[in-house]
Formats: C-alpha cells, sequence, structure tokens
C-alpha cells in the first residue's frame, strides 16, 4: 500500500498513457469494423478478403508485429504510434466477424418496408441498418475494449505499455506489490471503459431497454 | 390510376412469377388482388412502388411508365402496409408515423403534430405514442403501419396481407376501420390477400389470379359470386363446396319474421329478415364502401 502511495503519480501517469493507448485503437476498430463490415456484407468478393486477412492477423504474434510495423509505418521501433497501429489490427480483427454477423442479421422484413416508406440507400444505412446493428456492435466493442486495455501492457517490452511498466519493471526488481498494483489498475481502467461503453450504448440505443418492457393492453 | 401493360416479372431463371399481367385499376376504388399463397400477389403490388422491377411490360400511374421516376422520390408518394406491419422497432409509434413527412422534408414538430393528427385517424390512443412496437399487440401494431402509411398524404395505399397476421376479432375490426377510412378518404387501394372473404368485403372490385398472376376473374364482388367465370373461381370463392349456394330452411322462428339461411351442405349460415314472412330486397353495394358519398 505504501509502495502505492509513494508512487502514485507514476501510476496515475501509466494509467492515463495506458487509456490513451487503449482508446485509440478502440475508435479505431469499432470504425473500420463498421466500413469493413458493411463492404463484407454487401460485396460477395469483398467479404472473403477481408475476413481471410483480419483473421491472418491473429496468427502473427504482437512482438513480431512491433518489429514489423516501423518499417511498415516507417516510425522508429520506439514510437508509441507502432503500439497503437498493432492494437488497432487487433481490434478491427476481434471485431469485423461480428459486424459482418450484425450486418447480415439484420430483418430483411425491416429493411423491405423501410425501402418501401422511400429512404435513400444512405438514409437507409445512418437511419435504420446501422442502429438496429448497434446491440450486436456494442457486444463486440465490449470485447474489443476488455482485449484491448490487457493486450496494450504488451507494449511495454517496446517501452510503450502504458500500466504494463509495472508488470516488467516489477518483474526485474522482484517486486511483486508493483506486479499486484499493475493487474488491479489494468482491470479498474478496462471496467471504466467498460461501464463508459454501456453508458454511451443506453443514451445510444434507448429502444433494447424498452423491448419487451410494458406488457402491450 | 395505376395500369399494367404486359408486364412479365421472372426472378432468376425460375418460372415467370407474373407472366403477361395487364390490368387497369380503378381510380379511388379498393381493388383486392385475391389467390393462393405463390400466385405472384406481392410481386404485383411491389411492382406499383418500384420494389421490384418487371422484367417485360410497364406499370403505369396516370399515363406515366414508372419505369421513369426515381424509385425513392415515386415510394414517398406511395403508402405501403406490409402484413408484419414493418414499423422500425428503433423508433417510438410517433416517430415510426413521422418517417415519411421528415423524408418529404416537414420540420420535426410539423412531423409530429401530423403523425399526433393520424393516431387519431386510426383510432389509435395517443398514450402509445411513446411506445416502441415490441410494445404493442399485433393490432395495435397494424394501425400504427397504416397510419404511417396515411403520413405521406400518398394518393395510393399499397396493403399486402395486412391482417393476415392478427386474430379474426381484431381482423374483423381492421377491416371495419379500413372501410370507414376509405369511405373518407377516397385512396386508390390495392390491397393482396388470399382470404376470398376479405376480398369481398374490403374490395370494391376483386381480381381472383392464379399461378402466375393470370387474371381469372375481374369484376365486383356480387359479379363474380353471381357468375363465377369458370370451375376455378368458382372453387376458389367456395361456390363449388356450395359454401355461397344458399337456401332459406324450412324452420321458422318462433315469432315468424327471421328466416334460416342454410348453406348446400344444409348447415345454417345466418338468418334473414322477412317481415311479414316476405323478404325484402336489398341494393348490392355496401353502405360502408360509400359509392355514393352521402352528406
Ligand atoms: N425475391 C424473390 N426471388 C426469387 N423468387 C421469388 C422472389 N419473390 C417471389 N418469388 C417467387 O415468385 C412467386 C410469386 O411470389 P409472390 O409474389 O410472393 O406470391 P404471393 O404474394 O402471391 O404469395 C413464388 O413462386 C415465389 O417463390
Ligand atoms: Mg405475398
Amino acid at each position: 500500500m505504501s509502495w502505492l502511495l509513494d508512487n502514485f503519480t507514476l501510476v496515475t501517469e501509466l494509467a492515463l498513457q495506458h487509456a490513451r493507448l487503449s482508446a485509440v485503437p478502440i475508435v479505431v476498430g469499432l470504425l473500420a469494423s463498421i466500413s469493413l463490415g458493411w463492404l463484407a456484407h454487401r460485396v460477395r468478393a469483398a467479404r472473403l478478403i477481408v475476413l481471410t486477412s483480419f483473421s491472418l492477423i491473429f496468427t502473427v504474434p504482437s512482438l513480431a508485429l512491433f518489429v514489423l510495423l516501423p518499417l511498415v509505418l516507417n516510425t522508429r521501433v520506439l514510437d508509441e504510434r507502432n503500439v497503437i497501429a498493432a492494437m488497432s489490427l487487433y481490434a478491427i480483427a476481434t471485431m469485423l466477424r461480428g459486424a459482418v454477423d450484425g450486418f447480415d442479421h439484420l430483418s430483411p422484413g425491416v429493411t423491405r418496408s423501410a425501402t418501401a416508406l422511400g429512404y435513400s440507400p444512405t438514409g437507409l444505412f445512418w437511419k435504420v441498418q446501422l442502429p438496429l446493428a448497434g446491440p450486436v456492435l456494442l457486444a463486440n466493442l465490449r470485447v474489443v475494449s476488455a482485449s484491448t486495455v490487457s493486450l496494450v501492457s504488451v507494449g511495454a517490452l517496446i517501452g510503450k505499455g502504458g500500466l504494463g511498466y509495472l508488470f516488467t519493471n516489477g518483474f526485474q526488481r522482484n517486486h511483486p506489490t508493483e506486479i499486484v498494483v499493475g493487474i488491479v489498475a489494468v482491470l479498474l481502467l478496462a471496467l471504466s471503459f467498460d461501464v463508459v461503453l454501456v453508458l454511451v450504448g443506453r443514451a445510444a440505443l434507448p429502444w433494447i431497454r424498452n423491448l419487451g418492457g410494458t406488457s402491450p393492453t | 390510376m395505376i395500369e399494367f401493360v404486359g408486364v412479365t416479372k421472372t426472378y432468376d431463371g425460375g418460372a415467370p412469377a407474373v407472366d403477361n399481367f395487364s390490368l387497369r385499376l380503378a381510380p379511388r376504388r379498393i381493388t383486392a388482388l385475391v389467390g393462393s399463397s405463390g400466385c405472384g400477389k406481392t410481386t404485383l403490388l411491389r411492382m406499383i412502388n418500384r420494389m421490384v422491377d418487371p422484367t417485360v411490360g410497364r406499370v403505369e400511374i396516370d399515363g406515366e411508365d414508372i419505369a421513369g421516376r426515381r424509385p425513392v422520390g415515386l415510394r414517398r408518394g406511395i403508402g405501403y402496409v406490409p402484413q408484419d406491419s414493418g414499423l422500425l422497432p428503433h423508433r417510438r409509434v410517433i416517430d415510426n408515423i413521422s418517417v415519411v413527412p421528415l423524408l418529404n422534408g416537414a420540420t420535426r414538430a410539423a412531423a409530429r403534430l401530423r403523425a399526433s393528427e393520424l393516431m387519431a385517424v386510426v383510432g389509435l390512443d395517443p398514450a402509445l405514442a411513446h411506445r416502441y412496437p415490441a410494445q404493442l399487440s399485433g393490432g395495435q401494431r397494424q394501425r400504427v403501419a397504416v397510419a404511417r402509411a396515411l403520413a405521406g398524404n400518398p394518393n395510393i395505399l399499397l396493403m399486402d396481407e395486412p391482417f393476415g397476421a392478427v386474430d379474426p376479432i381484431v381482423r374483423a375490426d381492421l377491416q371495419q376501420e379500413t372501410l370507414r377510412l376509405q369511405h373518407e378518404l377516397r385512396k386508390t387501394i390495392v390491397l393482396v390477400t388470399h382470404d376470398i372473404d376479405e376480398a369481398f368485403l374490403l374490395g370494391d372490385e376483386v381480381v381472383v389470379l392464379r399461378p402466375g398472376a393470370q387474371v381469372a376473374q375481374h369484376g365486383t364482388p356480387a359479379d363474380i359470386l353471381a357468375d363465377p367465370a369458370d370451375s376455378f373461381v368458382a372453387a376458389f370463392i367456395g361456390s363449388a363446396r356450395g359454401k355461397r349456394r344458399l337456401t332459406i330452411s324450412a324452420q321458422r322462428s318462433v315469432d315468424g319474421a327471421d328466416r334460416v339461411v342454410v348453406d348446400a351442405g344444409g348447415y345454417p349460415v345466418g338468418v334473414i329478415a322477412a317481415p311479414e314472412g316476405r323478404l325484402p330486397v336489398a341494393d348490392p353495394t355496401p353502405r360502408s364502401r360509400g359509392a355514393q358519398v352521402v352528406g
């Protein structure tokens, strides 16, 4: 406990860095999964290419990505953008399949009757299809959020891993308290991300709570 | 006025769902397209708002081939009521009804006002305005669907088995409501149904279809009942089974003013008023349809 008090500033700074390194990939993962997922949903040829290439990313170990990305992105090895890029790729790989499923399983009846009302294809996407895929997208995003927050720690191996530093440092100094503080802090961070997502989801998708709420009269 | 001119629709390679169909629909009347499942009714209906385009032939509205119209604009001017209501599950009742006015450029306030008016028109309790579709009964959902279809004030209303999924009591209620609305609104309504009784009840004109949307008979309910064109129509409307061939039974009611009517199988189907033993004669135009608008 006293270790935490003595190092509170350090832990706070690491937590903030960790939050930043996680938040960007989560947002990128969401936006890319929506666009690539929609593409895969609509275009048969794109579906195979997009889904296969992102499932391949899972087979590349994260450490190898940290080594490869500087070459591709033309960044220095110790640049935190490498971590963000790697995490974004994993986020997309985690979420893409779910996004495609979400779009595939939209009710054809609702889509058809919305089309009959006179929605343009763009209007239909923004006002009907995207909101209705919302619950599936949110469920997948929560998985992405949890996995990203825990994976970012690996970035500590190249010196940019937020709270992951407490693991590497604690291990080198053989200091279990530091490691435990690191684990708890990562858990709390993942939990707060999840709470934010649930609250945002509730605000954005208010009808879900009301499904089968009041009984019909 | 809606007119089909030599319309054929073939879905990828199969047999034609609609085969060389031509028909002129009476304006401001209800035309009921009736036929067994799979005979091409829905396909016909969807060709009117370009949800489906004909493979051959054309559909005209007021003499203009609709193939030249932008589908989105065309659809905003045509009401559509599907069997399963097709309401947007993520929008409240009031917002579902507001969709078309908003698409047509109404302000949010104006669209909501219009939606509230329509809730009253179709007999929906204003307290339901803020419910989601999942919180409504099947009958209420269909009423919302009708209100939504009317919200853009279209001249044409397309109804695809609109009351097929609700129980018989609610269905009878919605059918009467439809007649009452039509009496006031005078839209050109195309109603698809597989229920011949519904077609006879609601249709000013009835088109009996065979598979491939072949017209077996087109006429008023009275015409078709009096003179089925062939054995197919006779079987379809039930006269072959004797269901429509009625006779007055020998049995009299106690006071002698009513006579029991039986079908060809001998089953009682109703009573007929016969004051002092004499049968009254009625005009075969139901008042609710209002061929002559009174007052
Ligand atoms: N989108 C479609 N793709 C392929 N075949 C279809 C499609 N829609 C309808 N059909 C076929 O066309 C025929 C007529 O269907 P439909 O118009 O739905 O008939 P109904 O409404 O009278 O039941 C059926 O044989 C049906 O299987
Ligand atoms: Mg049908």
